[in-house]
């Protein structure tokens, strides 16, 4: 029960910088192993933001900059001694748009274990098909692996980007808005999956879908104007919640 | 016939006067039978059809002429002596139509310009497009264009003027017109083409696949090495053909800097009369109809064929690596 809670991510008086924008404010939460957390807000409420900034993709965005802490197991990810190559080795992604590599689907999912070095090649079919299984795709996709991952359908291509990100075993997964480019055949899937790996995973996933976030998630944060409004247990969030704007928003008053 | 015509304008009229209740008045409706907007149609397809297979047209006149005149020598000239044979003296008597020095001298000059412009164009492409802040690349690349509209002769002329005598000078030998000078000279009119193609082939990998690669916690340089330059690896490779077709091809530089002489060049600071050279060289002071006013033509023809060549390379480099490239890269 105590395991169940641990948390793994605490994010300290977080604020975030465009130029002079600053884009998130005093952003503090926790963030519990092995559950769904989802993030919801209006557009440009800063919840893409927060998520690309727990694994350092913000980074690559020039005259962009950070103050406050996020700890992963107690350390802080923006310490200057760390390497963000090794940030995201840990702390894993999935896009808004499936972005599959140009190459087979084997490929796709052995390019994270590649970059560890060598492996022999037992080895790393092993961690190809269980991580294609892990993301529900093998049955589909176990015939045709050498095959252009580009052959597959959105849906198919969403959950190889997810396969492909199992792959690096990562303890966090980042989902942003995962199922926005595809049809409700595709997102019940890839919802079923969200539930199933966080027997494994820790999982945060951004998503304009309100439905979704009670659909899947554990806890829910809902994220207004660059602030952490409130955060909880989903279910309290979208029947009790605790603040006006998170109700106006989960009621569709605005947003 | 005309009957069924008449009942289709009752009808469109019909329609038209049944929405013009609620539709605005101000858009006339077409009637369906009697619009000029087919005539239109016909016409601009007409135009377009002429000018589009005027240039197609065009080329074959000249390919045409070109064998036209060219062919005559190998009445008097076997192919194989024209194209291995070792001696080009024109106006002996009897002459030698030997183009192999010349072919040598191209070759030479192309090869060592290459070798100068691929690493040069291509790491300024990888620089351009992954090193240089947004602001040096406003500079830099527009800079790098402008060199490719730099004339030929402009460049002959500094390497006529600056680096020959300076070359004679430093190294100390008897001419700085030579091989090296004038692939100095054409690698810098290579550079601009394999650099812009490169780094146009390098930006057009979408980001979303570098974003993808980074996530998973690849390097910079893991990502440009196994998702950037295999993406762009068609583009790349296109650049570095036509830059090197573009120096096979180049006339007046070789002319002015490369020294001129009709001999297989034994080392880089040896002078070389490359193809283009010659032709240009010699073409005026040569009687129209006499063997070697063919001999010239059939040089432009071997030039055709080694161009062609080039460009055919570069299509299929640039088809066989997209289709490819989907699968296994």
């Amino acid at each position: 029960m105590n395991q169940k809670m641990k948390k793994i991510i605490t994010v300290e008086e977080l604020d975030f910088f465009y130029e002079d924008f600053q884009a998130l404010t005093g952003i503090n939460m926790e963030v519990e192993s092995n559950r769904v957390t989802a993030l919801i807000g209006p557009s440009g409420c800063g919840k893409s933001t927060f998520l690309r900034l727990l694994n350092r993709m913000n980074d690559l965005i020039p005259g962009t900059r950070v103050q406050g802490k996020v700890l992963l197991d107690d350390i802080d990810l923006y310490d200057p001694q760390v390497d963000p190559v090794d940030v995201r080795r840990r702390v894993g992604m999935v896009f808004q748009k499936p972005n599959p590599f140009p190459k087979s689907i084997y490929n796709n999912v052995a390019y994270g274990p590649r970059l560890h070095g060598k492996l022999d090649r037992g080895r790393l079919d092993r961690i190809v098909e269980e991580s294609i299984r892990a993301a529900a795709l093998w049955d589909e996709v176990k015939d045709i692996l050498h095959q252009s991952a580009l052959g597959l359908s959105g849906g198919q291509q969403q959950r190889l980007c997810i396969a492909r990100a199992i792959a690096m075993q990562p303890e966090i997964l980042l989902m942003d808005e995962p199922t926005s480019a595809l049809d409700p055949i595709a997102t019940a899937r890839i919802e079923e999956l969200i539930k199933e790996l966080k027997k494994n995973y820790t999982v945060i996933i951004v998503t304009h879908n309100m439905q979704q976030a009670a659909r899947v998630s554990d806890q829910t944060a809902f994220f207004y104007m660059g602030r952490l409004v409130e955060m909880g247990p989903t279910e309290e969030i979208f029947t009790r919640p605790k603040k006006d704007q998170t109700e106006q928003y989960i009621t569709g008053r605005f947003g | 016939m005309s009957s069924a015509y008449r009942a289709e304008t009752v009808d469109s009229e019909g329609l038209a006067s049944a929405a013009g209740a609620s539709a605005p008045a101000e858009v006339p409706r077409p009637s369906l039978t009697g619009g000029k907007s087919r005539e239109r149609e016909v016409m601009i397809r007409a135009i377009f059809t002429v000018v589009g297979f005027s240039s197609v047209i065009i080329m074959a006149l000249i390919v045409l002429f070109l064998f036209r005149e060219g062919v005559g020598l190998f009445a008097t000239v076997s192919l194989s002596d024209f194209l291995f044979g070792q001696f080009w003296y024109p106006t002996y008597d009897p002459a030698d139509f030997g183009i192999l020095p010349l072919i040598m001298g191209s070759v030479a000059v192309t090869f060592i310009s290459s070798a100068i412009a691929v690493p040069l164009g291509l790491g300024a492409a990888l620089y351009l497009a992954e090193v240089a802040s947004s602001k040096v690349r406003e500079v830099v690349k527009p800079a790098v264009e402008l060199l490719a509209s730099l004339p030929s002769v402009v460049l002959g002329f500094v390497g006529m003027v600056l680096i020959a005598p300076l070359m004679q000078q430093l190294l100390d030998i008897p001419t700085g017109l030579n091989v090296l000078n004038a692939s100095l000279m054409l690698a810098l009119m290579a550079i601009p083409t394999i650099t812009s193609i490169a780094e146009d082939a390098l930006h057009s990998v979408p980001n979303d696949l570098k974003e993808a690669s980074l996530a998973l916690g690849a390097t910079r340089w893991e990502t440009l090495t196994r998702v950037q330059i295999p993406g762009a690896i068609s583009g790349m490779g296109t650049g570095v053909i036509l830059g090197m077709s573009r120096a096979m091809g180049e006339t007046m530089v070789v002319l002015m800097v490369a020294g001129g002489a009709a001999m297989i060049p034994g080392s880089i600071f040896d002078s070389a009369r490359p193809l283009p050279a010659t032709i240009a060289a010699e073409m005026g002071e040569t009687p129209v109809g006499s063997e070697h006013y063919f001999a010239l033509f059939a040089i432009g023809i071997v030039l055709f064929f080694i161009t062609l060549a080039f460009n055919l390379v570069a299509a299929y480099i640039s088809r066989r690596f997209q289709q490819r490239g989907a699968a296994t890269l």
